[in-house]
């Protein structure tokens, strides 16, 4: 019997800064120590893991690269709390450990064909990030794909490289956002909800992926509504406090949903059924 | 599978000849009834109602490790359930060992967890039907149990006066009445007729009861109802229902580093009634106040469970009901529920 409490070890061959600053989001991109657990690993885009350090805990976070990314895994993180400020304290050659793959997926293949638009706030761009890594590795399979992104500030943008790269690609159209003005930004000033009515993607074909904090998300849900997305066109993830990352220890549950095992991924149409969702 | 008898007369050799396994049994800790492993026969306390702890803990740690590390060091030494051998525990009451079979479901699904369900399969669990009911608030009958239940148990006794009827369940039990040979003889043609009769007379003597019949569908639509205020207004949120009940498995884990920086990873049971149990990084608290907790032990025993898996998680053995300091009673917010509209 496999032991799923029991967490594999991956060293860091890279890590940097995505934003400064007293919540400051750090990515590590790791391989595993163990060749065996390479060769049997596999994820998903939206899948999660338990990253942590023995003595000091494990708390759950998004994979932030798509399995089309060969050779690595990344996760992008910010310091929080306990756990995450012990992480942000490792550097490339320094260790530490995962569980996982854990939870379920965007269901990318059924996506096939349609349209894509991602709406992401803050650090909830790391979710995103392999659904847009997936979708530019298997460009001929999905329509056309469309980045809505903001954070408080240019300073707290992650993926900023990526973005700029992304841009002058063609792949991909992106559309950035700062809350408060800033001198030389030359994009949208304004919450993300905002940007989304500015954006105003259409509806027809398409699917509208969010993530972002709770407050965000609710007001995203409600413009997409209002551009006519109907809520099976509509996605999203779902945080809550998780130990154990398996549906035992009881405590990620919204309804009778678990979010470690049975999410982070949730159609917005399974959400409005469950009242404990948005809490 | 056959049926045979114990007398009480060689109650004592008998545990004494299960006590070549951990032998785990209801024994007196000053004025309460705990399981616990006892060496010596007359250790076992038979006459009891019901323990005040369900023997949930043997297997389902209140503080378990899951695995050895020293800091810095990435080899991590996965700890070896095995070691604590197999286990007998004898003597618990029908609704305990269902709550076993009901946890079962959890700890095998999706994922299966190799601690508890380890000491599953080393475990052999003798059951002591309930001629009376263990207490007044007793009301297995409702929510699927009975007083001669034999689901979960691998042997039931029952008190029949001077011996006990034993019944073997499994091939667990089985095994057990094989290791028990000297001591059991056959029973008398007319003994499981009179066990019959007994458990319909016990199955009388229950005094309370819920028809829990649409309950689980109808929580759903009474998410918003004023009925969690008023049921939880008096909740101290101590946790005791949770820790008590033999269905409950909620857990935490924690890492403790001891001495010269070697540490263990391990997890205890932790209660969905206290604050800090869904408390995000941020801050933020999905279920912030008693209100919402009261609201998801309910839901969580009577709706998402039995969402999964067929059945309610509660076995009506009524300790949360006699141990609440405030007296919050399930049964109450149950009839509530049933009334709400």
């Amino acid at each position: 019997m496999k032991n799923p409490y029991i967490p594999y070890r991956v060293n860091i061959i890279d890590a940097w800064y995505e934003a400064p600053g007293e919540r400051c989001i750090k990515t590590f991109k790791v391989t595993f120590a163990d060749e065996k657990v390479w060769d049997a690993w596999s994820h998903k885009p939206g899948n999660c893991a338990m990253v942590g350090i023995p003595g000091v805990g494990e708390s759950m976070f998004c994979i932030s690269s798509s399995p089309t990314e060969k050779g690595y895994l990344r996760f992008s993180i910010m310091k929080a709390g306990k756990n995450t400020s012990a992480l942000h304290e490792l550097e490339a050659g320094d260790s530490f450990f995962i569980r996982g793959p854990l939870g379920n997926s965007f269901p990318l293949d059924e996506w096939k064909g349609k349209n894509i638009v991602t709406i992401g706030g803050g650090i909830g761009q790391a979710p995103l990030r392999p659904v847009i890594q997936w979708v530019r590795d298997n460009r001929a399979d999905y329509g056309e794909l469309e980045l809505i992104y903001g954070a408080r500030t240019s300073e707290d943008h992650c993926f900023k490289a990526e973005f700029e790269e992304i841009g002058k690609s063609g792949d991909c159209e992106c559309h950035l956002s700062i809350d408060v003005e800033e001198e030389k930004w030359p994009h949208f000033v304004g919450f993300v909800p905002s940007l989304l009515m500015e954006v105003a993607p259409k509806p027809e074909n398409t699917i509208a992926v969010t993530c972002g904090p709770p407050v965000m998300i609710n007001f995203v849900l409600k413009n997409l509504e209002e551009l006519g997305f109907t809520p099976d066109q509509v996605y999203t993830t779902l945080e809550n406090r998780m130990k154990c990352g398996i549906g035992k220890c009881g405590r990620c549950n919204v309804g009778h949903l678990y979010v470690c095992k049975d999410g982070p991924v949730f159609s917005y149409a399974q959400l409005k059924e469950i009242p404990e969702a948005f809490a | 599978m056959a049926v045979k008898k114990l007398s009480k007369e060689k109650l004592g050799e008998a545990l004494g000849e299960l006590s070549k396994f951990r032998l785990i049994a209801p024994a007196k800790s000053d004025d309460v009834v705990v399981f616990k492993q006892i060496g010596d026969a007359g250790e076992a306390f038979l006459g009891y109602g019901n323990s005040t702890v369900p023997p949930k803990k043997f297997a389902f740690p209140q503080t378990e490790t899951l695995f050895r590390f020293v800091v810095g060091n990435p080899e991590l030494n996965e700890k070896n359930v095995e070691e604590e051998g197999t286990t007998v525990i004898f003597g618990l009451r029908p609704c305990d060992a269902r709550a076993m079979a009901i946890v079962d479901k959890l700890f095998s699904w999706d994922f299966e967890d190799p601690y508890y369900l380890k000491r599953r399969e080393l475990t052999t669990l003798v059951g002591m039907a309930c001629v009376e009911p263990p207490s007044v608030n007793c009301f297995c009958a409702s929510v699927g149990g009975n007083p001669f239940g034999t689901e979960g148990l691998d042997m039931l006794l029952t008190d029949m006066g001077d011996y006990y009827l034993v019944q073997e369940l499994t091939d667990k039990g089985k095994k057990l009445a094989e290791t028990l040979s000297a001591q059991l003889e056959d029973a008398a043609a007319d003994d499981e007729k009179k066990a019959e009769q007994m458990a319909l007379d016990a199955k009388g003597k229950i005094r309370r009861s819920i028809d829990t019949a649409g309950i689980p569908e109808k929580l759903p639509d009474l998410w918003e109802n004023e009925l969690w205020k008023k049921v939880s207004a008096a909740c101290l949120g101590c946790g005791i229902c949770t820790y008590l009940c033999p269905t409950c498995h909620c857990f935490d884990i924690q890492d403790e580093v001891e001495e010269m920086g070697e540490g263990r990873r391990c997890r205890m049971w932790d209660s969905c009634m206290f604050g800090e149990y869904t408390v995000h990084a941020s801050g933020h608290n999905p279920r912030p106040t008693r209100k919402e907790r009261t609201r998801n032990r309910i839901n969580h025993k009577y709706s998402y469970y039995p969402e999964h898996f067929e059945v309610i998680a509660c076995v009506g053995c009524g300790r949360c009901i006699n141990l609440c300091p405030v007296n919050i009673d399930i049964l109450d917010i149950l009839d509530q529920v049933v009334d709400a509209s």
